[in-house]
C-alpha cells in the first residue's frame, strides 16, 4: 500500500517538511503521537514526531532533519513519490487538560513535534509560552506559526545570531524565577537538551515532560528495541510513551542507547553516498 | 519392518554461513518409499496426536500411490498450511508421537511427507483455480496475520463472508515472518500461503494497527464480528541487573532485525544488528535455538545457550537441537544468569550465571531447577539475547471496554473462541499464551466456525435480540 507524498520542501538546511496522504491516520492523530515509516522494501522503520495533521484533507505532515542513511534518502523524495510504509498514530498522545501556563520548549528539529502540542493546549484556553532554539538563525523553523499557537515567544541561538544568546533552558530558568504560576513544561528536542530542561524544573517542583526519541523497530510493544528506564522501571518508549515525567528518566541510558548502531549507521551512510555520488574510496 | 527415509540437509560447515532452508526435503523416491512404510492402520492412533484431525493415513495412501494431487487435496481439506506445519510442526510430540511404528522402530515421518506434497503442489501444479462461494453479506474483521489469523480469514471467506484481515506490520504472517528464520521456513512459502488467503478474496490491510488507527469498538461499528488472533508478541525480560545494557536483546528484536528487516543482507538493507563475537542465548525453546543459529550465520565466533534445566526439559523441537548443536552451538545447561556487566559505554561485557540443580517435578511436569548457593561465576560476552518467553500484547484489552483477560494477560475465550465480549473472538498465542502454529491454526478454524454460526444467527434475529450470546 503505497502512500503518496504530497508535499516536500527544505524548510532551513538540512530539516524538511514532508506532508503524506494518509487519511485514516489524519482522523486519529493527536499530538505528541508518532508514526513509522518504511520507504521501500530494503528501507529501514524510522519513528517521526507527526507534526501537523489535517483530518478534511486527510494528510500528516512530518518534519525530519537529515542524519543518516535513510533521511538522507527522504531529502531527496520530491511529491508524487510514494513511501512503501507509513504506519500510525503510534504512542499515547499529550495530556492536554485546562491548567495554569505551560511552557513549551522546542529544540533543532523538536520545534515540530512540540507545535501541535502547543496549539492544543491554546485551543482549550491554557495560557501558552514557548521557547524555541536552534544553533544558529538559519536553522531556526516554524518561528512563525509557533507565533501563532504562542501567548509568549522565546527564541534562543547558540550563536547569538537570534534572539537570546544561548540556550532554551536560559530562558526557561528566569520564567520559573519569575510570579507566573506554571504547571507544566514540555520539552521536545536532543536529549542533551531535555535532561538538561529537567534539570533546571527539578529544584522548582515543576512538572515537566519530555518526548523521547529511542531507536525504535516495529513501535507496537513487541521488540522492546525502545526500551529507556523511567523512576527505576523499564519502559517501552513506542507503547508506554513516547512522552514521560522528565524528572524520572535515565537520559545516560538513553543517549548510550541511542549510540548502539554508531558503527553500522556510518557504513550505512557512507555505502549510499559512495552509490549516489560515485565512489572515492 | 523397514527403516524410516532420511532427509537430506545442508551440510553443517556450510550453512553455518548461509541463511538458505537447512532441510532440503524428501526426492519423489524417498517420499514414496517413506509413504509405502504407514501399515494404513484400520484404526490409525496417529490422527488423534494431530490438533487439525487431518485423516493421515489416507493422505499418505494417496502418496504410496504416487497421487499427489489426491494428498494434496486431503490434506488441505483440513490444513490450509500444509508447506508450513510440515517444517515447524514439533511431529515427535504429536502426530509421530503416536504412530503405531513408533513402539517397534521409528514412527512414520508424517512431516516430511505433509512437506513434500505441499511442496510437490507448489512447483508442479500451483494452486487451482479457488472456487467463491455466493456472499453472504456479512462482514468480519479478522485482526493479527499469524497462523491463527490467516486459517480464520481463509475459512471464513470460503464460507462466503466477506473478510478484512489487519495487520500491524508491514509484511503478513505474524511470527512465521518476523520469528521464524529463513533457513528453517523459507518466506517465499510464508509468502505463497498469504497469497493463496487472498486470493479466496480476502483483504489484506497492512501497517495497521488495531487499537491505535481503530478500536475493536470501532471495527464492531463496520463489520459484524472481529476474530482477534494477535499472537503473544510482548518479550519477557528478567528482571537482572544489567538487561538494558546495549548489546542485550530480546530475542524477539534480535529476530525481527533479522528476519522481517533482514539485517543478515546489511547494508543491502538498511537495518542493522550488532554482529557479536561471543553470543549468549539464554533460554531452551524453538525461540532460544532460531536465535542462536541466527547468530552463528552472522559470523559470532562462540554462541552458548544458557538454560535453567536439562536437556530432556528443553521445549524445542528435537531437530533443532540438533541442528543447533552440529551447527557449533554451544549449551550450557543447568545454569542461570544472575547478573549482566557492562562497560563505561553501556556495552555488555560480561553475563553472570548460578549453576542449578534439578529438584522434584513441580506442577508442570518438568523438573524444578534450584540454584546451588556460591556457584556464581562470569562469562565473557558482547550480546546476549533473552529468549524467555513472551505474553499478549495488552494493546487491544487496554482499548477494550469489557474484554476480559486472564493474569497472563491473555484473553479468555471459550472452546470455540468466543471472548466476554458479543461477537468479539480470539483464538491462538493471544488465547493460550506462547503455543504452536498448528494449534493457533486450529483455534482460527474453529473460532471461523463459531462465528458462522453467531453470523446465521444474527441473520434470524430481530435487532432487539441481538444482545443475546450466540451459544
Ligand atoms: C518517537 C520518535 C519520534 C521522532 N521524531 C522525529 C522527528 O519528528 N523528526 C526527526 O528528524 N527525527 C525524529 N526522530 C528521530 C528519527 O527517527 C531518527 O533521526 C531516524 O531514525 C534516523 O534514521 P537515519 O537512517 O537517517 O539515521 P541513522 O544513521 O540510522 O541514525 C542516526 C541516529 O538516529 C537515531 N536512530 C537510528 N535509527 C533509529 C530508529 N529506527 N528509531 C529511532 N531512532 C533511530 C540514532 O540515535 C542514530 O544515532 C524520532 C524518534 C523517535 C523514537
Ligand atoms: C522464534 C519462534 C520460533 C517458533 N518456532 C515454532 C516451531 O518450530 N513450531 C511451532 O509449532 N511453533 C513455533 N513457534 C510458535 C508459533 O510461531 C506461534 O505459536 C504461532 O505463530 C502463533 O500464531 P498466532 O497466529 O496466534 O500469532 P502470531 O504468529 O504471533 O501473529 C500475530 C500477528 O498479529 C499482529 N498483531 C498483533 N497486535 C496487533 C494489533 N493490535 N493490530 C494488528 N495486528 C496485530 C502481529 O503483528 C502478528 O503479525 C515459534 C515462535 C517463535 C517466536
Ligand atoms: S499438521 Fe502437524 S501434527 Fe498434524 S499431521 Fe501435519 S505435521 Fe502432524
Ligand atoms: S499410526 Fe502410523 S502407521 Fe498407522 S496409519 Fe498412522 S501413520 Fe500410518
Ligand atoms: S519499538 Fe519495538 S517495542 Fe517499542
Amino acid at each position: 500500500m503505497p502512500y503518496k507524498i504530497l508535499e516536500k520542501f527544505q524548510i532551513v538546511p538540512t530539516i524538511h517538511q514532508m506532508t503524506i496522504e494518509a487519511p485514516k491516520i489524519a482522523r486519529k492523530a493527536k499530538p505528541g503521537q508518532f508514526v513509522i515509516l518504511r520507504i521501500d522494501e530494503t528501507g529501514e522503520r524510522i519513528p517521526l514526531t507527526i507534526a501537523d495533521f489535517d483530518r478534511d484533507k486527510g494528510t500528516v505532515t512530518t518534519i525530519f532533519m537529515e542524519v543518516g542513511k535513510t533521511t538522507k534518502q527522504l531529502s531527496i523524495m520530491n511529491a508524487g513519490d510514494s513511501l512503501q510504509d507509513f504506519v500510525g498514530p503510534l504512542g499515547n498522545p499529550s495530556e492536554i487538560e485546562p491548567s495554569e501556563a505551560v511552557i513549551c520548549v522546542g529544540g533543532g528539529v523538536g520545534v515540530a513535534p512540540i507545535y501541535p502540542i502547543a496549539r492544543a493546549h491554546k485551543a482549550i484556553g491554557n495560557r501558552v509560552i514557548s521557547i524555541i532554539g536552534a544553533r544558529s538563525a538559519q536553522l531556526l523553523l516554524w518561528e512563525d506559526k509557533m507565533q501563532e499557537v504562542s501567548d509568549e515567544l522565546y527564541i534562543t541561538t547558540d550563536d547569538g545570531t537570534k534572539g537570546h544568546h544561548g540556550f532554551v533552558t536560559d530562558v526557561l530558568k528566569k520564567l520559573l524565577e519569575g510570579n507566573e504560576p506554571v504547571s507544566k513544561v514540555i520539552s521536545i528536542g536532543p536529549a542533551i537538551m531535555m535532561r538538561t530542561v529537567a534539570g533546571v524544573t527539578h529544584p522548582f517542583g515543576v512538572k515537566t515532560i519530555v518526548s523521547l526519541n529511542s531507536i525504535m523497530v516495529d513501535g507496537t510493544g513487541m521488540c522492546g528495541s525502545c526500551r529507556v528506564l523511567v523512576g527505576g522501571e523499564t519502559k517501552f518508549a513506542c507503547v508506554d510513551g513516547p512522552e514521560f515525567n522528565a524528572h524520572e528518566v535515565d537520559f545516560t541510558l538513553l543517549m548510550n542507547r541511542l549510540m548502539m548502531y554508531r558503527d553500522e549507521e556510518k557504513n550505512a551512510l557512507e555505502n549510499y553516498q559512495c552509490e549516489r555520488e560515485g565512489c572515492q574510496c | 519392518m523397514l527403516e524410516r527415509n532420511d532427509m537430506l540437509r545442508q551440510d553443517p560447515d556450510k550453512r553455518r554461513s548461509n541463511f538458505d532452508e537447512v532441510a532440503l526435503g524428501y526426492s519423489h523416491e524417498q517420499a514414496l518409499a517413506e509413504a509405502r512404510r504407514c501399515i494404513q492402520c484400520k484404526k490409525p492412533s496417529c490422527v488423534a496426536g494431530c490438533p487439525v484431525g487431518i485423516d493421515i493415513p489416507a493422505f499418505i495412501q494417496c502418496m504410496a500411490e504416487d497421487d499427489m494431487d489426491a494428498a494434496i487435496c486431503e490434506l488441505k481439506s483440513m490444513n490450509a498450511l500444509p508447506a508450513i506445519c510440515g517444517r515447524v510442526c514439533p511431529q515427535e510430540t504429536q502426530c509421530e508421537d503416536v504412530c503405531v511404528l513408533g513402539r517397534k522402530g521409528e514412527p512414520v515421518a508424517i512431516g516430511r511427507l505433509e512437506r513434500y506434497a505441499a511442496d510437490h503442489e507448489r512447483k508442479n501444479i500451483g494452486p487451482g483455480a479457488v472456487e467463491r462461494p455466493a456472499p453472504t453479506g456479512r462482514k468480519v474483521a479478522v485482526v493479527g496475520s499469524g497462523p491463527a489469523g490467516l486459517t480464520a480469514a481463509a475459512e471464513l471467506a470460503r464460507m462466503g463472508h466477506s473478510v478484512t484481515l489487519f495487520e500491524a506490520l508491514h509484511k503478513a504472517g505474524g511470527v512465521l515472518v518476523y520469528g521464524i528464520p529463513e533457513f528453517r521456513l523459507p518466506k517465499s512459502i510464508v509468502q505463497s500461503e498469504v497469497e493463496y488467503v487472498e486470493s479466496l478474496g480476502v483483504a489484506l490491510q497492512l501497517d495497521t494497527v488495531i487499537g491505535k488507527l481503530d478500536t475493536v469498538d470501532e471495527l464492531l461499528e463496520e463489520y459484524d464480528a472481529v476474530f482477534l488472533g494477535t499472537g503473544a508478541g510482548l518479550p519477557v525480560f528478567m528482571g537482572i541487573d544489567g538487561e538494558n545494557l546495549s548489546g542485550v536483546y530480546s530475542a524477539n528484536e534480535f529476530l525481527t532485525r533479522v528476519n522481517l528487516m533482514k539485517a543478515y543482507q546489511f547494508p543491502g538493507y538498511d537495518t542493522p544488528v550488532k554482529l557479536g563475537r561471543k553470543v549468549v542465548v539464554v533460554g531452551g525453546g524453538n525461540v532460544a535455538m532460531d536465535s542462536a543459529r541466527c547468530a552463528v550465520r552472522l559470523g559470532a565466533e562462540e554462541v552458548t545457550i544458557v538454560y535453567r534445566r536439562g536437556e530432556d526439559e528443553m521445549p524445542a523441537r528435537k531437530e533443532e537441537i540438533e541442528n543447533a548443536k552440529e551447527e557449533g552451538v554451544k549449551f550450557k545447561l543447568l545454569s542461570n544468569p544472575t547478573r549482566i556487566q557492562g562497560n563505561e559505554a553501556n556495552w555488555v561485557t560480561q553475563l553472570e550465571c548460578l549453576n542449578m540443580e534439578l529438584c522434584e517435578p513441580d506442577e508442570s511436569g518438568r523438573c524444578r531447577p534450584v540454584p546451588l548457593e556460591g556457584s556464581e561465576h562470569l562469562m565473557d560476552v558482547d550480546v546476549v539475547i533473552i529468549a524467555i518467553g513472551t505474553s499478549p500484547n495488552p494493546l487491544i484489552p487496554m482499548t477494550t471496554k469489557g474484554l476480559e483477560t486472564s493474569k497472563w494477560g491473555t484473553i479468555i475465550a471459550d472452546e470455540d473462541g468466543l471472548s466476554s465480549r458479543e461477537g468479539v473472538y480470539g483464538g491462538g498465542d493471544v488465547v493460550t499464551g506462547a503455543a504452536t502454529v498448528i494449534s493457533a491454526m486450529g483455534a482460527g478454524k474453529t473460532a471461523a466456525q463459531a462465528i458462522d454460526t453467531y453470523l446465521k444467527r444474527k441473520n434470524t434475529l430481530s435487532h432487539d435480540d441481538v444482545n443475546l450470546r450466540a451459544r
